[in-house]
């Protein structure tokens, strides 16, 4: 069948056998398009699912005017802000100002590389996957921070604050689900992770530990992407719109891709650990069942189940309030944080008696 | 209580008493000087208890200013108006923000839109005009070329 | 639009809050002093649209004047008429035929309905969540369109008159407000669940903005707004107007005080109204829709206060009359303005987010502030 694996493989034996002493480089640049593609692609099909799954929420229709059911309108959005002047602030730091987006951007791609779209579709499998992914997101938290310190603007530099406060905060609780995970695993690897739900999802398997784990891992990076209902920092009608405030045109472009694409990330993490990543359904020993499972192809079990967790994350937005700022702390210092790491502890206990499926 | 128990009340107190007829509620006149202690003894107990001051007014009669003064008793149900006359040239009234807090906002209207000045409120400014207005929009001898047009 | 106007000596920060805003409350503008998070102290900066509609309507004849008060407070356009219509007809002393006075308090109820839908959307939008403000608008819609066929208008609706109203009803009234009940009274089920019961709105709401019983009366504030403190105030029950007298409803009072409380008042309200309303819908009198009167009103030499109940509170109208045709001084008590005087009281020592929940709960109308 025409399966991903196929494909890079028949490429990467091509690419060998042509040019030997350029194949890595050529590789390298070929992967470094298709990320970028990846983005562009992604950037255009999650901001018009937005608008539509909101629409639809609210009574209304969304976009459908350009394009067929409007489709093209996130096209014509982002020529529109291409074609619009970047303003930089009088006493911003330049430098500064300029890099955060990209900083933004760059580390978004890197958490990129280990996450696996099909059966043998993977950047780079590296031995600590988690880990790298984990501490690659914790980066980005330095582009926001940068971005509010360099607009040369109190309320910018407040909002950013709050932000950072917030991702911090959360990465516990995030961390603290995804190792609960690695423990039923005993392995880093995002493959073996992958490998280890042949039969059956860890969701399923890990019962009660695992439920729980997800749901805190769900609400953690719903604050970590500052969706609703913790977007104190961004959605603000008190305050101004938090820390890209300043910036417009092409820089306000990469940071609102990199909002979205981030929540695409934290999606295909969660679905590959908990819900099996590129894996099929199987159930234990049904063995007839799993084979008919098998025939649906890998890469549409994974964006299914990504694009369900994404729509579960902005199901969210249009449904709650807002937390404010002390509540939102509140909620993962008393709250989420002792229960992941209550559950953390039960989950080895399950672990090493083996009292999971 | 009704309009004559109220009125047999309140001269029983007021220096000069002066009801003015006809009102579909109780109407007192009272000296600008005397307000402060009269609206201290129609706030506090005794029966009378005028605990919700729900309208102020400022009417200009071109020979002279009013104030009025409604006011409502949530306890008894009574209602009173008072009357102020006071001198155009020099329209000065003690305030009585320290006794209903509403009094705050409705006397700095009456300021900016008359021109009655209150004495002893905490902040007596301008209120919907911007700052820098000069005149009493609402008087009837307030010209504005610019702004009113006369049919 | 914050925007740093400066610095007090203790380190404190002075930001303006307004006066255009992303939510719908108008043109407010505060200034408001903070000590980092904290709010120090609020103040109002009004007249952004103060038309000086009483100084207008000192040249406005007693039938014209009325329906400027629709561009007051414009979610409560019939009751606000109502108010001066029911002033003009104590002064002239006209007898309000029952078929005129029911269908007074029909528009009056569904427009508190349509006042109180807007609020609950553009509240809920202040707190953070976005989806119900769209089901708020798509009740208002029904409201609206109801009106638009008798009245002609959908938002300010010059309908009531001295005498009576100005048109009958359309035929098709009956049979679309009962329908209009019955749809809304499943969904207004569904708002108890989707809001009122979520964790989070309970957390924004319960213990902020608190206003007790005495400060109530002391600020003259009126409506939910006091009610919710405790206050028996409702103007329907104290000094009934119309057949207000003839109906069963319950005066709908909270002891809270904070906003939470004032939410649950707007909320049971928008109950009773649905019970006025159904009361009165299948028991229209036949008759005059209005009272014959002369084309040129002139009220008696003397002072006439009516008052009538918005859906923000009292709304008072005060008619000094020298005899002629036009008013000699019309003072306008309007809800919003003593509401609004307790918000400095009430936001003290909480955080910037508790205010615009604070105003929220206020249901503040500007041009009503600012006439």
């Amino acid at each position: 069948m025409l399966s991903f694996e196929n494909i890079t493989a028949s490429i990467h034996t091509w690419l060998y056998a042509r040019f030997p002493n350029a194949a890595l480089l050529l590789e390298s640049l070929i992967v470094g398009l298709c990320v970028i593609g990846l983005f562009a692609l992604l950037g255009l099909v999650l901001v018009l699912m937005e608008r539509k799954v909101s629409a639809y929420m609210q009574i209304r229709l969304g976009p459908n005017r350009v394009g067929p059911g409007g489709s093209l309108q996130t096209l014509a959005d982002t020529l529109k802000l291409a074609m619009k002047e970047g303003l930089t602030p009088d006493g911003a730091d330049k430098f500064l100002f300029n890099l955060a987006p990209f900083m933004v951007i760059v580390v978004a791609m890197l958490i990129l590389a280990p996450v696996a779209f099909a059966k043998g579709t993977q950047i780079w499998d590296l031995n600590i996957g988690v880990l790298y992914i984990s501490a690659v997101s914790s980066l980005s938290v330095i582009g926001i921070l940068m971005a509010g310190w360099a607009s040369n603007n109190k309320y910018s530099l407040l909002g950013a604050m709050r932000s950072g406060a917030q991702i911090v905060s959360y990465e516990l609780s995030a961390g603290l689900s995804v190792i609960s995970i690695v423990v039923l695993t005993g392995s880093l690897r995002i493959s073996d992770i992958i490998a280890s739900q042949q039969d059956g999802w860890w969701l399923f398997k890990g019962h009660i530990p695992a439920i729980i784990s997800f749901i805190i891992f769900i609400i953690a990076v719903t604050a970590e992407t500052n969706r609703a209902p913790f977007d104190l920092a961004e959605a603000e009608s008190e305050l101004t719109a938090g820390f890209h405030t300043e910036y417009s045109g092409m820089r306000f472009a990469l940071f609102f891709l990199a909002e979205y694409v981030n929540i695409f990330i934290v999606c295909a993490i969660a679905a590959t650990l908990f819900l099996g990543g590129w894996m099929p359904l199987h159930i234990g020993s049904l063995t007839g069942f799993n084979h008919l499972m098998d025939y649906i192809p890998s890469s549409l079990w994974f964006i299914g189940k990504t694009f369900f967790l994404i729509f579960v994350i902005m199901w969210f937005r249009w449904t709650f309030p807002r937390l404010r700022i002390d509540q939102l702390l509140d909620l993962e210092w008393k709250y989420l944080l002792p229960i992941s790491l209550f559950n953390l502890l039960l989950m080895t206990l399950i672990a090493i008696k083996g009292w999971h499926f | 209580m009704n309009k004559e128990e109220l009125k047999a009340r309140l001269e029983e107190f007021l220096p000069t008493p002066s009801f003015e007829e006809g009102g579909q509620w109780l109407t007192v006149m009272i000296d600008p000087a005397a307000w402060d202690t009269v609206a201290r003894q129609l706030r506090s107990g005794g029966g009378l208890d005028f605990d919700f001051l729900f309208c102020v007014t400022a009417v200009d009669w071109r020979t002279h200013l009013t104030m009025v003064y409604h006011l409502t008793s949530t306890i008894h149900r009574h209602t009173l108006v008072v009357k102020i006359k006071l001198d155009p040239a020099n329209p000065e009234v003690p305030t009585v923000s320290g006794i209903w807090r509403t009094a705050e906002f409705h006397e700095r209207e009456a300021y900016d839109l008359m021109g009655v000045v209150f004495t002893g409120h905490p902040d007596l400014r301008r209120l919907f005009m911007t700052d820098e207005w000069k005149g009493w929009p609402l008087r009837k001898d307030y010209e504005d070329p610019v702004n009113m047009i006369k049919l | 639009m914050i925007q740093e106007v400066g610095t007090t000596e203790l380190g404190e920060l002075v930001v303006n809050l307004g006066p255009q805003h992303p939510s719908t409350h108008g043109v407010l503008h505060l200034v408001i002093t903070l000590s980092g998070e904290t709010i120090k102290k609020v103040e109002p900066h009004l007249g952004y649209i103060h038309r000086s509609i009483e100084k207008m309507c000192e040249s406005l004849s007693y039938r014209q004047f009325i329906y400027v008060t629709s561009r007051m407070d414009y979610l409560s356009s019939h009751i606000n008429n109502h108010g001066c219509a029911l002033c003009v007809e104590k002064g002239m002393q006209i007898e309000v035929p029952r078929r005129a006075k029911v269908i007074r308090v029909l528009m009056d109820e569904l427009t508190r309905l349509a006042s109180h839908q807007l609020w609950w959307g553009a509240m809920a939008m202040d707190v953070g969540a976005l989806t119900p403000f769209f089901h708020a608008f798509r009740e208002r819609e029904a409201i609206n369109d109801i009106m638009e066929e008798t009245c002609g208008a959908r938002l300010t609706m010059n309908y009531m008159s001295p005498g009576g109203v100005t048109f009958d009803l359309h035929p098709d009234f009956q049979r679309k407000v009962k329908e209009f009940l019955a749809f809304f009274r499943t969904k207004i089920d569904e708002y108890d669940e989707l809001v009122t019961g979520n964790i989070i709105f309970q957390g924004r709401m319960q213990g902020v903005g608190y206003l007790s019983r005495e400060d109530a009366i002391s600020y003259g504030c009126t409506g939910p707004t006091a009610r919710a403190s405790d206050v028996p105030c409702d103007i329907r029950k104290i000094s009934p107007y119309e057949v207000y007298d003839q109906l069963q409803f319950d005066e709908v009072r909270e002891s809270g005080g904070d906003c939470f409380a004032r939410y649950n008042v707007r909320m049971k309200e928008m109950r009773q109204s649905l019970s006025i309303i159904d009361q009165l819908i299948d028991n229209i009198p036949e008759g005059d829709f209005q009272a014959k009167t002369k084309a040129v009103l002139k009220l008696p030499k003397g002072e006439f206060y009516s008052k009538v109940e918005t859906a923000r509170g009292e709304f008072g109208v005060y008619i000094i009359s020298e005899g002629g045709t036009t008013p000699y001084r019309i003072k306008f008590r309007s809800p919003g303005f003593s509401n609004l005087s307790a918000l400095d009281h009430m936001a003290r020592g909480h955080k910037l987010g508790d205010l615009v929940a604070i105003m929220g709960t206020l249901d503040l109308v500007i041009p009503d502030i600012d006439r």
